[in-house]
């Protein structure tokens, strides 16, 4: 069993990427099985056909404590077999949205959802890695391989570096690395060959460029993977190239995340940022 | 002896007893532990008020130590929660014996233990529609209820409950205050941040907002720092009362929530619990023009000498019956004085205690002709210490926030008659065979306050010191333990 989890920047596309890469893996005679790792429980909608699953931490508060679920409750399946389950936890602005992530993950863990004839265990992983509770899938005994989403937008790069200083954190207690860089096309400037650049600072890979096609957001509408609701779709292609280019991954590296400096550097090389803006920045700082 | 030998001396022992340290633990115990120069304090300055150093195993409680279990604890009128998971509301229920009036459960609380229990639901999705219903519960199963503090346990903080707007939102409901205190055990370095978040929290939401109309006089007086252990504050109360003055308030031993309001009317703040409470009385004095003063009632010569202070500050009527209070006392405390000094006469002591005790019962202990040979406080401020000096004698041993370690080897150093100190000690000092007073919460007797108090603080102390059971405590591994084998075959 090979366990995986997806981070990246809020709104990057992580939840899209990792059903859809999901789904190719399904199709391709995996068993595979989601962990969603955000409140917001949108991990599993695009597998399971429907708006929200029933969450571990909404069915504990609901009938008193984990200690009351079984493993049914909360464990679904969809699209091709793959099992689903979403650790929710409280609306914005309430509670400690980190420990739903802890006592979820462990409730799963204890029951033994993690069964041996899996495949691929996925963590989708809310935004970054604010706090202890998000990084839960990246300890010791959970996920042993780390795949970012960015864009060539200069923030999702800033998260994907500050991700990349969580990853180097637990690789020495735990042993986690990091797998590569997942480009999700926001069609900037030169986008593949910047985040082949940041890659190769962090010393990973850019393991793919998935363009960017309208028919993922059809498919969303409708709840469902690319690979289900048009498989046929050059985009479906994208999603299969990935899975398949995960599933033969053997680049896992210990990152090497880099300053602000440097960021700002390869956002110059590139012609992003001009050097003027940069001074400008550094005078109103 | 020189004055500076014994200076020296002090510091020698001192030096020889952290050298066991590593370097950097040493270096930084160093500036807390240091020789008594009572003619030149900024050579004695003790570092005071900053954190433990990790491994040292201080004794020191938390914020919500300081708020809960001191300061609001014995507000009795109010129900109090701990606010959080089940621990610190159970294992601090009832631990300070404030004594107070009332029937419990109908009109004073004090001896119940709420708590909202938090459960890992709790944890995820947040604490405060909680915190409302058990709010509500209150206001029906006990009416009587004058209001209700809110006190924070770590993980209110941690995962941001907003319990200032459920307090709100409940206060315009039931019509009675609800008290949020956010005194989260994480925050500051001992129980001392606690009292100031409590003294703050009695500021905000007690101050100008609850209360009744009460018909002045001008002796109106408070008890500010007195939280009534073993009825230390009702033994505090007759003095003043037989002066003439009139209590209005007592903060917070045996207080209702309208005398906490009430306090502002006083004409003067009597504080005895300095450290707990300075914070109150400054605000009264900026904000109304209070004047508060600080007395000492341990012990006839440190009364006596209070009783007077307090006078001063009132008209000849008070004098006269101050002079009248001690003129009739006397002869009983001279009596006390009689029956016990030459029981105790010579005797050393050591004290460590919280923010008060260690100096202001060393009157006590030298009309019983006893000496204070070290003393220190668990979360004093630099206010304590510059107080300390002065009373103790040269080359004795002043310590701030002192280990077990230091403890167990200047006891075994200095050989105290008697060391004074808390539950966490107590027993340490119990195997070790050393006469032992817990000072916290005068072992389960009391009150030490006052006149009654001294005729039961002298008579505990030589049934401590002289006490035939030490010399029978077995020391494995010591020539004791056979003297004791002899004893018994």
């Amino acid at each position: 069993m090979r366990q995986i989890a997806i981070y990246g920047k809020g709104g990057i596309g992580k939840s899209t990427t990792t059903q859809n890469t999901v789904a190719a893996l399904a199709d391709a005679g995996k068993n595979v099985m989601i962990v969603g790792c955000d409140p917001k429980a949108d991990s599993t909608r695009l597998i399971l056909n429907e708006k929200m699953q029933m969450t571990v931490m909404d069915l504990a508060r609901e009938r008193g404590s984990v200690e009351d679920l079984e493993l049914e409750d909360v464990l679904q399946s969809g699209f091709k077999g793959v099992t689903c389950a979403e650790s929710g936890g409280p609306e914005p602005g309430v509670g400690c949205a980190g420990r739903g992530v802890i006592t979820a993950i462990n409730f799963l863990e204890e029951e033994g959802a993690y069964t041996d004839d899996l495949d691929f265990v996925f963590y989708d992983v809310l935004g970054d890695v604010v706090c202890g509770g998000f990084a839960m899938p990246m300890r010791e005994g959970k996920a042993q391989e780390i795949y970012i989403v960015t864009s060539g937008e200069m923030m999702a790069m800033y998260a994907a570096n500050n991700i990349a200083k969580g990853i180097l954190k637990y690789a020495h207690s735990g042993g986690v690395r990091l797998g590569g860089l997942i480009c999700n096309s926001r069609n900037t400037d030169r986008e593949d060959e910047l985040i082949e650049a940041l890659a190769a600072k962090l010393g990973t890979q850019m393991i793919h460029f998935i363009p960017r096609d309208n028919e993922v957001q059809r498919a969303e509408l409708r709840r469902k993977t690319v690979l289900q609701y048009n498989p046929e779709h050059t985009q479906a292609d994208e999603y299969r190239q990935l899975a398949k280019k995960i599933s033969e991954n053997e680049m896992l590296v210990i990152p090497t995340p880099i300053s602000m400096d440097e960021l700002e550097e390869l956002l110059m090389e590139f012609g992003i940022m001009e050097p003027d803006v940069v001074d400008e920045a550094g005078a109103v700082a | 002896m020189s004055a500076s030998a014994k200076i020296n001396q002090t510091q020698k022992l001192i030096d020889d007893v952290l050298s066991v340290y590593p370097e950097k633990t040493r270096i930084d115990r160093e500036k807390h532990v240091k020789p008594n120069d009572p003619s030149d304090c900024s050579t004695c300055a003790v570092k005071s008020n900053v954190k433990s150093r990790p491994g040292v195993m201080t004794v020191r409680g938390c914020a919500y130590a300081g708020s809960k279990g001191v300061v609001w604890g014995p507000v009795k009128d109010m129900v109090h929660i701990s606010h959080g998971p089940v621990g610190c509301g159970a294992y601090s229920n009832w631990s300070r014996r404030n004594y107070y009036n009332g029937e419990t459960g109908v009109d004073a609380f004090g001896t119940m233990h709420f708590t909202s229990d938090f459960q890992e639901r709790d944890i995820v999705y947040g604490g405060d529609k909680k915190l409302g219903t058990i709010i509500d519960e209150i206001d029906t199963l006990f009416p009587l209820a004058r209001g209700v503090s809110i006190q924070s346990e770590c993980p209110v903080g941690l995962i941001g409950d907003d319990i200032e707007q459920v307090a709100k939102a409940k206060t315009t409901e039931h019509g009675k205050p609800i008290v949020p205190v956010r005194c989260e055990g994480f925050r500051g370095v001992s129980q001392s941040l606690g009292h100031h978040i409590a003294n703050d929290a009695i500021r905000d939401h007690v101050f100008e907002k609850a209360g009744t109309e009460i018909e002045m006089t001008p002796y109106d007086i408070t008890i500010i720092g007195d939280y009534n252990i073993g009825g230390d504050a009702w033994s505090s109360r007759k003095i003043l009362e037989a002066m003439g003055l009139r209590v209005i308030a007592q903060w917070t031993g045996d207080a209702t929530l309208a005398e906490l309001a009430n306090a502002p009317k006083a004409k003067l703040n009597l504080i005895h619990c300095y450290r707990s409470m300075n914070y109150i009385c400054r605000y009264m004095e900026d904000t109304w023009g209070i004047p508060w003063e600080e007395y000492n009632f341990f012990g006839p010569t440190k009364i006596y000498d209070s009783i007077r202070r307090i006078a001063a500050k009132f008209d000849e009527t008070i004098q006269a019956n101050a002079e009248a209070l001690i003129a009739k006392m006397k002869p009983e405390m001279d009596a006390i004085i009689a029956e016990y000094k030459p029981l105790l006469e010579g005797k050393t002591v050591m004290l460590y205690v919280g923010g008060l005790r260690p100096r202001h019962v060393i009157g006590a202990y030298e009309d019983l002709g006893m000496e204070i040979i070290a003393a220190g406080y668990e979360f004093g401020h630099n206010d304590e210490y510059k107080r300390t000096y002065p009373l103790l004698a040269e080359g004795s041993v002043i310590m701030d926030d002192a280990t077990p370690y230091e403890l167990e080897q200047f006891t075994k150093a200095l050989k105290p008659d008697l060391v004074g100190s808390g539950v966490k000690e107590k027993y340490a000092y119990h195997k070790m065979g050393v006469p032992f007073r817990q000072m916290h919460s005068w072992d389960y007797s009391g009150p030490y306050h006052g006149f009654d108090g001294f005729s039961v603080f002298a008579r505990d102390m030589d049934m401590t010191v002289n006490s035939p059971v030490w010399g029978l405590i077995r020391k494995p591994g010591t020539a004791s333990v056979a003297a004791a084998e002899r004893v018994a075959s």
